[in-house]
């Protein structure tokens, strides 16, 4: 059951839009900067295939600059 | 079962959460998270939590490791610290992952017909012994060394010190601190005749001004950066960084400043000029407090093998001082420094303007510099001209890259010339060590033998035969590396190498030890800040890993010296503190003793009457002053700190039509110095997994080099070829290149020069010419 914290850069002006984008998937919470143009992204899912399909969306989403794994966890 | 499963999950996503915070604080100094996340992270759980200073870096600041079930789990910023205030840096959170990468080292390894056997760690410590009796029977006591680090504890180094200085009687103890802080120490004890920061990290809470000298405090420090951010937030201080490159400390700062390499000699002096000709000057203090000194110059750069200089102090006065710095108005100096004439005058008025608290803070920058002790003296002018010294808020700060550095190396003394108080060639000195020490005063040898860089030469030429390699990679970290790792290889050498994982110097090893590491065993560090900390083992070594001091101790016994080494396992760090404490009692460097050490995050030394001394060589703090005035510099004789007539002078190796760049190294956030630890804890290797080459964006576009294109670096020295990073984490000037120094697959000290400081020996790893080509 993997968790994984990942730093997202939404591309300039779209901290909010993703923000949103990303709160709107399961298995994700998000947790923006107050000052600076970054979120920070925690996935929680029931397996690797999912885990993979998960970051393959938020990947996907268009106001997104970049995503940059930071920690990564298997609590089974 | 489902509860602790849910409890378990929700601990590791907190840590996930914190994790994540911790990397982008050190992207985005003083980013903010609401407080309602921040108050989520993981309060305890069922762990049991000790404290320890950190291991990562010279800070020092204060953990609590969280051991669950004999295994450290988690890690988080102490609270009570006042060091870090419950903060961390990426590394500290992360630091006990490094305890548990795969390849931990767990037996003694002994090198057979090429091939390493494990073996018992008796019979290891056997043949080490066996070794030394008969390299010292065959080639005399000189021909055995030790060479430690600034990671040694205050044991370890102490053990080594004890065992081939006062037992064995050579000087062959050298240590990596000496790459790092040696023009420190020389700053230090030529401006005021002792070592180590007058002032304390609670001087950022006061200061109005920092200005950084060369010091990438960002990535460096990152947890005393996050201070002076903090103190912008609430007191809007100015932080001004004065650099050779941009980095993410010159984008978060007030203002970035560069200057040409090794011309900060130049500003420094044009700084003071300023100062004196504006009337700044403190005359009362200058007056009262001050003498005027000048020394050699032309000392040349060390470059030969036994190169040998001493410097010829020369009392001055004040107007030839002054006449001295004519050669440095800001405008003379412009033209050698490319920093403007209006931002040197801009400099001096913070320096100048009595109603600012001023802090001066640097590191590697003015260290690791051929004329370090040199532009440690001049910035220690600066704060003296001006007053601007040992109060709350004036300080020029110089900062440590390693946890025990200073409590160690500095305190201890495992250098050539020094002793655990005073040095090797002062008779009384001698007399004060060998009585603790318990052995013959004539067993001390009165002279120096070697610094490192000349330990290493001298290895090369088969002067040392022997060689004990405790808790550092020299096989990554010595300048114009090629020429000792060959060394180390030929016939006749004996190298024993004490670490926790394979190395490139475990590599040329004949006995390799597992070390215990860092919480594993007891011990105390000691910070920049003068502060002692002490952590107890909170976890069994990994295999048959025995702590460095043990290790010594054993080897010692077989050697005879059971009497000097009389210390039970149970028992022997705190006998050693003991003894220690010894060598430095009396009101200038009083040591806490160790059951304060256990109840509090650290003490600072002097500690006299119960209290640590945050301010020396002031009276209203520091209890050893005692001419009845405000200040008393009692490390000189005359009770007067010393203002040092330094001039500039080049660089041994400047940039010409075959090497047209500088190359400058140094490190990065995610590792600790060589990565040996730092590349086995996933998330920072992930971070930060290979070396670079840092290219200026005009020059790169010109020689069509993208980030990630081969570079191909070449100097007198060798060539090396590295990927691109263009526009990314720091951007040098033109004419510029940087390269990390952490990646063992990519060793850029292959091509770097070895040429030091003439008074300190520490090498220059920031200046030699290169070529820069794509490949
Ligand atoms: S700043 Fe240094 S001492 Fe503090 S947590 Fe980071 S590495 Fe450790």
């Amino acid at each position: 059951m993997p968790i994984k914290s990942y730093l997202a850069h939404p591309h300039n002006g779209k901290k909010e839009i993703l923000t949103k984008a990303i709160n709107a998937l399961e298995h994700c919470e998000v947790i923006p900067a107050e000052n600076e143009n970054l979120l920070i992204v925690v996935t929680e899912t029931d397996n690797k295939e999912q885990e993979d399909l998960l970051k393959e969306k938020i990947e996907n989403i268009e106001s997104l600059k970049l995503l940059a794994m930071v920690s990564g966890f298997n609590t089974k | 079962m489902y509860t602790s499963l849910t409890n378990r999950r929700s601990f590791i996503k907190k840590m996930a959460i914190m994790s994540a915070m911790t990397a982008a604080a050190t992207m985005f100094p003083g980013i903010l998270f609401a407080e309602e996340q921040e108050e989520k992270l993981p309060k305890g759980g069922n762990l049991d939590w000790k404290k320890a200073p950190c291991r990562f870096c010279g800070v020092g600041c204060g953990v609590l490791v969280g051991v669950e079930n004999g295994k450290a789990v988690a890690v988080k910023g102490d609270p009570k610290s006042p060091v870090n205030k419950g903060l961390c840096c990426v590394k500290g959170y992360h630091s006990v992952m490094s305890i548990y990468g795969k390849d931990r080292l767990t037996k003694p390894l002994v090198k057979k017909n090429g091939k390493y056997v494990e073996t018992s760690m008796k019979e290891a410590l056997d043949l080490i012994a066996s070794k030394m009796k008969t390299t010292i029977k065959d080639h005399g006591k000189d021909a055995v060394s030790i060479y430690g680090s600034g990671q040694w504890t205050i044991p370890d180094g102490y053990v080594a010190s004890k065992l081939f200085k006062g037992c064995i009687g050579t000087n062959n103890v050298e240590a990596n601190a000496r790459l790092c802080m040696a023009s420190a120490v020389t700053g230090f004890l030529t401006s005021f005749g002792l070592d180590e920061p007058m002032g304390c990290y609670e001087d950022i809470d006061h200061a109005d001004v920092f200005i950084l000298w060369g010091n990438n405090m960002a990535e460096m420090h990152p947890v005393l950066f996050s201070r002076l951010l903090d103190q912008r937030l609430k007191r809007g201080v100015k932080i001004i960084d004065f650099a050779t490159r941009t980095t993410r400390t010159s984008m978060a700062a007030d203002k970035s400043i560069i200057f040409q390499p090794q011309t900060d000699l130049a500003v420094a002096n044009a700084i003071c000029y300023e100062i004196i000709k504006n009337g700044w000057v403190n005359k009362s203090f200058v007056e009262k407090h001050c003498s005027f000194n000048k020394g050699l110059t032309n000392m040349g750069y060390g470059l030969e093998d036994k190169y040998k200089f001493k410097d010829k102090p020369e009392k001055i006065d004040f107007e030839a001082y002054k006449t001295f710095l004519e050669d440095y108005t800001p405008e003379k100096v412009e033209r050698i420094s490319g920093v403007s004439a209006k931002d040197i005058k801009y400099m001096a008025a913070y320096y100048g303007d009595p109603n600012k608290k001023v802090m001066s803070l640097w590191c590697m920058g003015m260290n690791q510099h051929t004329r370090g002790t040199w532009i440690n003296n001049l910035v220690y002018n600066i704060h003296l001209l001006t007053g601007k010294i040992s109060t709350p808020g004036n300080s020029p700060f110089s900062l440590t890259g390693q946890p025990s550095a200073c409590g160690t190396v500095r305190e201890v003394g495992t250098l050539t010339h020094k002793l655990p108080h005073g040095v090797v060639m002062k008779k009384e000195h001698r007399e004060h060590a060998a009585k603790i020490w318990d052995v013959p005063v004539e067993n001390i040898d009165p002279k120096p033998t070697y610094h490192t860089v000349e330990m290493f030469r001298a290895l090369d030429r088969g002067d040392i035969k022997f060689m004990w390699i405790q808790v550092t990679n020299p096989m990554v970290t010595m300048p114009k590396l090629k020429r000792y790792r060959d060394a180390c290889k030929k016939e006749g050498r004996f190298i024993v190498v004490s670490d926790i994982y394979p190395t490139p110097t475990t590599d040329i090893a004949d006995v390799i030890l597992p070390s215990a590491m860092w919480i594993e065993r007891e011990g105390m560090y000691g910070n920049s800040e003068r502060r002692t900390q002490y952590f107890e083992q909170m976890i069994q070594p990994s295999g048959e890993a025995m702590s460095d001091t043990w290790q010594i101790v054993e080897v010692a016994k077989r050697l005879g010296y059971e009497k000097q080494f009389y210390y039970k396992e149970e028992t022997h760090i705190e006998e050693i503190y003991n003894e220690y404490r010894r060598h430095h009692e009396g009101k200038k460097h009083a040591m806490a003793p160790l059951e304060v050490l256990k109840t509090q995050p650290g003490a600072q030394w002097p500690y006299v009457d119960g209290k640590s001394t945050k301010w020396r060589f002031n009276s209203e703090y520091d209890p050893a002053c005692s001419n009845g005035e405000k200040f008393h510099f009692y490390g000189k004789p005359d009770g007067k700190a010393v203002i040092w007539q330094r001039p500039y002078e080049p660089a041994p190796e400047v940039p010409d039509k075959d090497y047209p760049f500088w190359l400058c190294t140094g490190r990065v956030i995610e590792h600790w110095h060589t990565g040996s630890m730092t590349r086995r804890i996933p998330v920072l290797h992930k971070a930060m997994p290979h070396a670079y080459v840092e290219l200026n964006p005009e020059e790169a576009k010109q020689m069509q080099i993208r980030t990630g294109d081969s570079v191909k670096l070449t100097t007198k020295r060798g060539e090396i070829i590295l990927p691109a990073s263009v526009n990314e984490r720091g951007v040098p000037e033109k004419g510029q290149v940087f390269v990390p120094f952490f990646d063992e697959n990519m060793l850029i000290n292959d091509i770097t020069l070895d040429a030091f400081c003439p008074i300190s020996k520490q090498p220059d790893y920031k200046k030699c010419s290169v070529k820069v080509e794509k490949v």
